[in-house]
């Protein structure tokens, strides 16, 4: 295949990930940046004009549980990290190579291995040749590792192998089948529910572990108030610790479950508004590093259930830049710290060339019309299935183009 | 006493507007008048209930199916007795007897029974909000006949009208101000669930008691107050209601033993002479004699409501089955247009 000629972006606001956004120009060759800034295009070079729209990093969606390529190509994201609670889990060098190669050539995926054979809490698996095949970081999935001698050995092979391990933070023997959060609304329901200290108790354990294995801790999703303190604290001493969050925990409390609305049924649950508001707080004062989608599409087959016995997850990959520029409108959050959100900090723990837009790095770029207004609807997402709590609200902002390694995807 | 002539009553609106819903899937939905126009239906179901010939054709040529995807004895017995009393031909579906088992989702089922042109259909399901499910799907009246631990409408619809014959027998009429206590595992009860909710519309002062395992979070949320010491809790009340231990809902331990439990919150008589001395002792049953209620007090004739709740229950239920079939039924002022 001949090589594409260089791409020249012109005319935008650049969001590199490093300030505010500036007017200048971006030129690409192969697949990687050469030049930022004040930079003029060649005779040769293929153009296009972003016409005073952003142009920033193709987003770095950390943690879904499905390659979706449609629906990530809608929201603007350019790489997923691959959760390995997949059928078969990802706990075996052939299936972690088989999915780093998936989305390829205009997506990338980066698996995440399991931290346990069979994600059964119990037997450490090949996670050195799994991160040879491709893996970039380590996860015990949806599920939380109850023994604790487990889950320090594992943190510590990852630590030696240098990989994050990404937790999932839910003392399940505190969660058993809660389906809620408790609180009102669960209590009104009927609904199983555990406390939301369950979350806290979860993050205390691992960091503490962490910090004896001399692990990188990523929690893919701190949504209460307590857990966030927490990670705040460890954070201020120095700990190798960072965390994420979905936009489902910055923008819904449990009040959305009402109704028994199956969209809604989450992991974890969605919580008290006062959770919300201290995840909007732990945005703005940097204690989150990631926001994601959490992108696990769910069928009717999963949906169309009652509440309890209903699979948790929602489409997210389509919401995750419009409801992240809505915390921007609030002024939760400026752009430079949402790019960071959703584009550095996911490269940077998972140690890939990409994220912001630097020479040298690779040429993943989204053209985003910050203000385009549309409508979620659950009917018409490009998602394999529209599964969303956010169905028939209006949002802002939208991919309008975007380039992965230099090439324009065309849907 | 036809049944097809809705007794007519200056308190309520006329005709459909008197009760609005197309299914009765929980007290939440209802206003307190709903409630009380519900109560006022049962009574004649009452007196017809006490006279030798217990048969009416109300629902005559109407099929009613009892959808029960989980075990049931009295309740399903309740609705059948009250369908057939009220001259409809009455289907009853086991769990273990349906497509469920096979695999079929809810809404299969849901969709099945529609098409067989159930006119009401009756369910009982093991999750909360089953029901609500259903109800979405058919088109025919759904009545909630206890859905996981989320609410049993019936059950504190008859408990409401044992309380108010208990009171109108002392002269009394109003629940606001009565001040009953609930009792037992609340955490997994929908029978509390809708009491609480019942009686607090209606201005009863209700108390819930549990050993913390068994006591829902948030639950004086729902205009209650909750008590962990049982004494304390029943102390003065008119009406204590015990519920059973569910011991089938629970996964792990909640209560170190039934010894333990009894002698912690067990209704013996020594304990009922804490609450008012004319207090009301109910009981949704099945009892574990000797665990939350001591048999000299379940069968105290003077103070036991429990035997006179079930006599309640076909009458509410029977209530139930009218008065939602009557948009179907073409009742004069029911009908829509």
């Amino acid at each position: 295949m001949r090589p594409l000629p260089p791409l020249t972006i012109t005319g935008g606001r650049l969001l590199t990930g490093s300030g505010e956004p500036c007017s200048g120009t971006i030129r690409c060759e192969g697949d990687r940046i050469v030049a930022v800034g004040d930079v003029t295009a060649q005779d040769g070079d293929r153009t296009y004009d972003a016409k005073g729209k952003l142009v920033m990093p193709g987003l770095i969606d950390l943690g879904v549980f499905e390659i979706d390529k449609p629906a990530f190509h809608f929201g603007g994201v350019t790489r997923a990290a691959l959760m390995p609670d997949q059928n078969p889990p990802l706990d075996y060098p052939a299936r972690v190579r088989f999915a780093a190669s998936y989305g390829k050539p205009d997506f990338w995926v980066h698996p995440i291995a399991a931290a346990t054979k069979g994600m059964e809490g119990n037997e450490l698996p090949e996670l050195g040749m799994m991160q040879q095949a491709g893996a970039r970081a380590v996860s015990s999935g949806r599920k939380w590792i109850g023994d604790s001698g487990v889950m320090l050995r594992v943190l510590q092979y990852a630590a030696m192998l240098g990989l994050p391990f990404i937790a999932h933070a839910e003392d399940a023997g505190l969660a058993g089948d809660a389906v809620a959060t408790d609180g009102e609304i669960a209590t009104r329901l009927g609904l199983s529910s555990a406390p939301a200290e369950a979350e806290a108790l979860a993050v205390t354990r691992d960091i503490a572990l962490a910090e004896i294995a001399g692990a990188h801790l990523h929690i893919r999703q701190v949504t209460t108030a307590g857990a966030l303190d927490i990670v705040r604290a460890a954070k201020d001493r120095g700990a190798r610790v960072t965390c994420g969050v979905t936009p489902a925990h910055f923008m819904l409390s449990d009040i959305a479950v009402n109704g028994f609305l199956t969209f809604a049924r989450l992991s974890p649950p969605l919580r008290a508004e006062s959770d919300r508001q201290a995840v909007l707080a732990a945005l703005s004062d940097g204690t989150i590093d990631v926001i994601a989608s959490g992108h696990d599409p769910r069928g009717p087959e999963d949906k169309r259930l009652p509440f309890a016995d209903a699979a948790p997850g929602m489409a997210g990959a389509e919401t995750l830049l419009p409801l992240t520029l809505g915390l921007v409108r609030d002024g939760v959050i400026d752009l430079p710290r949402a790019c960071e959100l959703l584009c550095a900090n996911p490269a940077a723990i998972l140690g890939v060339p990409a994220g912001k837009l630097e020479a040298g790095l690779e040429a993943d770029i989204a053209i985003v019309d910050a203000d385009k207004p549309w409508i979620v609807s659950s009917d018409r997402m490009a998602a394999q299935a529209g599964n969303t709590p956010f169905d028939k609200q209006p949002v802002q902002g939208r991919a309008i183009a975007l380039f992965k390694g230099g090439m324009e995807i065309e849907d | 006493m036809t049944g097809t002539a809705p007794s007519p009553s200056s308190r309520y609106p006329a005709g459909g507007a008197a009760f609005p819903h197309k299914d009765l899937t929980g007290i939440s939905e209802l206003a307190p008048w709903q409630i009380l126009y519900l109560l006022d239906e049962a009574e004649q179901w009452v007196t017809l209930n006490r006279q030798p010939t217990k048969h009416v054709d109300a629902l005559a040529g109407l099929t009613i199916i009892n959808a029960f995807f989980e075990n049931s004895t009295r309740t399903l017995l309740s609705f059948e007795i009250a369908g057939k009393r009220l001259g409809a031909d009455v289907v009853n579906m086991h769990a273990a007897q349906s497509s469920v088992k096979k695999g079929e989702t809810l809404i299969d089922t849901a969709t099945t029974l529609n098409a067989m042109r159930a006119d009401a259909i009756v369910i009982r399901h093991a999750s909360s909000g089953a029901v609500r499910l259903i109800a979405d799907k058919v088109d025919c009246p759904v009545l909630n006949a206890g859905d996981g631990r989320h609410e049993h409408p019936t059950q504190a619809l008859l408990d409401a009208l044992t309380m108010r014959q208990w009171l109108r027998g002392r002269g009394l009429e109003e629940f606001n101000g009565l001040k009953v206590a609930i009792c037992g595992d609340i955490l997994h009860s929908r029978v509390a669930r809708s009491n609480m909710l019942l009686l607090s519309a209606l201005g009863a002062e209700v108390r819930v008691c549990a050993p913390p395992a068994l006591m829902p979070a948030a639950i004086e949320r729902m205009r209650v107050t909750p008590f962990l010491n049982f004494d304390e809790a029943i102390d003065g009340v008119d009406v204590v209601m015990m519920l059973r231990l569910q011991n089938e809902r629970m996964s792990g331990p909640f209560i170190p033993s039934a010894r333990e439990y009894r002698h912690l919150y067990g209704l013996t008589l020594e304990r009922l002479a804490r609450a008012a001395p004319h207090a009301l002792v109910m009981h949704p049953g099945p009892m574990n004699r000797g665990v939350e209620i001591d048999s000299n007090v379940a069968d105290m004739i003077e103070r036991s409501a429990i035997t006179r709740q079930v006599e309640m229950g076909v009458a509410i239920r029977m209530a139930c089955l009218d008065v939602l079939t009557r948009r179907a039924r073409r009742v004069d002022g029911w009908a829509l247009s």
